[in-house]
């Protein structure tokens, strides 16, 4: 089956596994006796709810038709706690699909996680997926996270009924929409919605858009260096990274609509509710690729590509054009049951993370996954930039420690209050590195 | 469904086993000690009673305090680093390590015990003379009904912050905007008054705790002893200040000591509301990012020690008070 087309070859595939789990056969194309399993139950720990969860119980439906194998899925936002806890306590679900991988690679560093190459099939994960994915997965040389959808950020949003009437074009260099912005502003209209509240995690909104300009301001090198604490926040690089951000915020943030009180009370779902006001109160807001399901929640009436567009952020030094930040869920295993096997196998498959994208609001990053399978031209198109970024480097925060991640998003909500703090914004933040790198 | 199945024998097993074994051990230690000579008896029962709490105590409370003194001194691999854990808690000076939680630790022990009782001697005084008291008390107790975090829920829609231009869905900020006609306020978000709306929402949820237990102090009082001073020719604020208040003293310190306590305590107003966020970070809070979100036990460790070391006084004053009351009466 590895030498099949890729097409017949996953469907080959999966009905391999499937016909093998379903009918307790002894798989021919899969050795292991695992695959025979039926029935039983897994343990997943998760953070999504409402209508994540909804997209998650329909990937899991045909799963469990067929496997007779039950999901009980647990979900919590304050999954970090909740993990930590469980594990410590030898007591962790069978598999946890948490939104950032520098939890799980913490417990493969204390070996409370199961290693992957026995279970799945590595040959068809590395023709599936990209070798950065494979490679964020391994921890100590051994693989321990597969990932199943992903988000792209440095997206920015705009009305481009709006953009048409103003005349205004989409900027393809950042001077351009520097140029753009202060074109926004003489006209009379602020140029950014921003909003960055969301309880305990306030802040990560903000520094998506800020990492996506350390990406493609100091490149990927650097970008690295610098979560994995080995670059200072205060190095002129990454400092230049937090006044070009200012730059976008606007001297006394009068480039966002509301100001700094209202970036940071205002929850991160709620901004694009500004821009489609009539008239709208903001031209352009940055925000990854998901925020359109707040979109339309907010506002069913609003079509993609006709009220709502978007461009990639245009890159700070040309010379990393191309560059993107994203996120996906990772899934590791801490209990290796023939049913956990049998649900990871599954998730891996362009077939279960087919199901999500048609749905809407998530990407795919299996090849495999067809462009067809996006809902509309405005996700596939997002849909093809992940596949085809030049550069691609995930989530910066969700790969430093979490006591860095938390200082990283409290620096943000204080540098939006007042930028003028920024030295001594920096100073503490390189105190957090200082120490936050040593406990893990 | 499934679940609750599951556990019916678990539910059975706590509501007849639990009274079973309990009254085993009273029958059977009873036994023993009737076993025992006469003059050993004495000497002996009380330690049959009163061991299952110390047990209990020793392994719940004792011995996991005794843990945290000894990880507090330890890295995140469980080696010994003596006091660095407290050094990097105390390092820096005011703004740096725990001194922003412990500045607003002091805030929350001065105002919230203060504004309670305030509130609670206050009303507890007035309802005492109006018809319609019951109705009044109940109401001023019900928010003692709602758990912290749905009040922390409650209050930030209260303090609910939109711009100038926008229409303001916030109670508070109504309020300043169309009536008092002033920018809207970010309540929760401006270092310089945000601390003191969350001690606002806190004092807010547990005044009528307070206000019952001074209530019924004051109920105490015998009235032949304010007739008696009225007869001498007191006014009533004399009384108050002369006879109400020095008699329900013991009871506004034991109140007083029991609220100092919360305040130190102080979390899911702060957790929900703020997340410590913006200068609002409270010890209670700090050490639960430092162990959940930091994975840092040590730390973590070290908070707690330093927040226990600051009831310890407070709990043994408390104590005394108690045995005080005790002994009046």
């Amino acid at each position: 089956m590895r030498t099949l087309k890729p097409s017949r070859g996953l469907l080959l595939g999966l009905v391999a596994v499937v016909i093998a789990a379903a009918c307790g056969a002894p798989g021919a194309s899969n050795p292991s006796p695992e695959a025979s399993v039926h029935g039983g139950s897994v343990s997943v720990l998760g953070v999504w709810s409402d209508g994540e969860l909804d997209s998650f119980n329909a990937v899991l439906a045909p799963f469990t038709a067929q496997t007779g194998i039950t999901v009980s899925f647990e979900t919590s936002r304050d999954q970090d706690a909740i993990l930590t806890t469980r594990v410590t306590a030898g007591n962790p679900p069978d598999l946890a699909a948490a939104p950032s991988p520098s939890l799980l690679t913490r417990f493969a560093q204390q070996g409370k996680v199961i290693n992957l190459e026995n279970i799945m099939n590595m040959t068809q994960l590395k023709s599936d997926y990209d070798k950065g994915w494979i490679d964020l997965g391994t921890v100590n040389g051994h693989l321990v996270q597969i990932f199943s959808w992903a988000d792209l950020k440095g997206l920015v949003w705009y009305n481009p009924k709006v953009f048409a009437a103003k005349g205004y074009t989409v900027p393809k260099t950042w001077a351009d929409m520097i140029t753009l912005q202060n074109k926004i502003k003489a006209d009379g209209t602020t140029p950014w919605c921003m909003a960055v509240e969301n309880g305990a995690a306030s802040g990560w909104a903000g520094s998506d858009f800020h990492k996506e300009i350390v990406l493609s301001t100091v490149g990927p090198n650097v970008y690295d260096s610098w979560w994995q604490g080995k670059t200072k926040w205060s190095s002129p690089a990454i400092k230049s990274t937090w006044t070009t951000f200012g730059q976008i915020l606007g001297s006394g943030d009068s480039n966002v609509y509301g100001g700094a009180n209202y970036v940071i009370n205002t929850t991160f779902g709620d901004v694009g509710t500004p821009m489609f006001q009539n008239p709208p109160k903001c031209t352009m807001l940055n925000q990854a690729s998901f925020i359109t399901s707040f979109f339309t929640k907010a506002n069913p009436s609003l079509k993609p590509g006709v009220d709502f567009n978007f461009f990639p952020l245009p890159d700070v030094n040309p010379q990393y054009a191309g560059a993107h930040v994203g996120a996906a869920s990772a899934w590791s295993m801490f209990k290796d049951t023939p049913q956990a096997r049998a649900l990871l196998r599954y998730l891996a498959t362009p077939e279960a993370q087919a199901i999500w994208v048609t749905r809407g609001g998530k990407l795919s990053p299996n090849k495999r996954v067809p462009l067809s399978a996006y809902p509309d031209d405005q996700t596939r198109a997002i849909g093809a930039l992940l596949t085809s970024a030049k550069i691609f480097k995930y989530d910066a925060g969700d790969l430093m420690p979490s006591d860095m991640k938390n200082a990283y998003w409290s620096a943000i909500l204080d540098f939006i209050r007042d930028q003028s703090k920024l030295d001594s914004i920096l100073q503490s933040l390189d105190k957090v590195q200082a120490t936050a790198y040593q406990a893990t | 469904m499934d679940l609750l199945i599951q556990d019916v024998p678990t539910l059975v097993l706590v509501i007849v086993g639990v009274p079973a074994v309990l009254a085993a051990y009273i029958v059977g230690g009873e036994y023993i000690v009737r076993l025992l000579p006469d003059k050993a008896r004495p000497s002996v029962r009380p330690w049959i009673w009163v061991g299952p709490a110390l047990i209990i105590v020793a392994a719940f409370l004792v011995a996991p305090a005794i843990g945290t003194v000894i990880q507090s001194f330890e890295n995140h691999a469980g080696n010994w680093v003596g006091l660095t854990n407290y050094q990097r808690q105390l390092a820096d000076f005011p703004t740096g390590g725990a001194w922003i939680a412990i500045r607003n630790n002091v805030y929350w022990l001065v105002l919230y015990t203060l504004f309670v009782l305030f509130f609670g001697l206050l009303l507890a005084v007035l309802f005492d003379r109006v018809r319609y008291e019951q109705i009044v008390k109940s109401l001023i107790f019900l928010p003692m009904a709602i758990s912290s975090v749905a009040l922390g829920v409650i209050w930030k829609f209260m303090f609910w912050y939109q711009p100038g231009d926008a229409p303001q869905t916030g109670t508070l900020n109504y309020i300043v905007v169309n009536w008092l006609h002033q920018s809207p306020k970010t309540w929760l978000t401006d270092p310089s008054i945000n601390n003191f709306s969350l001690i606002a929402a806190a004092v807010w949820g547990i005044t009528g705790f307070s206000m019952v237990i001074l209530s019924a102090a004051l109920k105490g009082i015998p009235g032949e002893l304010l007739e008696a001073a009225r007869v001498d020719g007191a006014g009533e604020i004399t009384i108050f200040r002369r006879v109400i208040f020095p008699l329900m003293m013991p009871t506004v310190v034991v109140v007083g000591t029991t609220l100092v306590i919360f305040a130190l305590k102080a979390f899911d107003i702060v957790y929900v509301m703020t997340a410590g966020n913006f200068g609002t970070d409270v010890l209670a809070n700090r050490m639960y990012k430092l162990l959940f979100q930091s994975d840092n036990p040590g730390g973590s460790s070290a908070v707690a020690i330093i927040l226990l070391v600051a009831v310890i006084p407070v709990l043994i004053f408390n104590l005394r008070q108690f045995r005080a009351v005790e002994a009046r009466r």
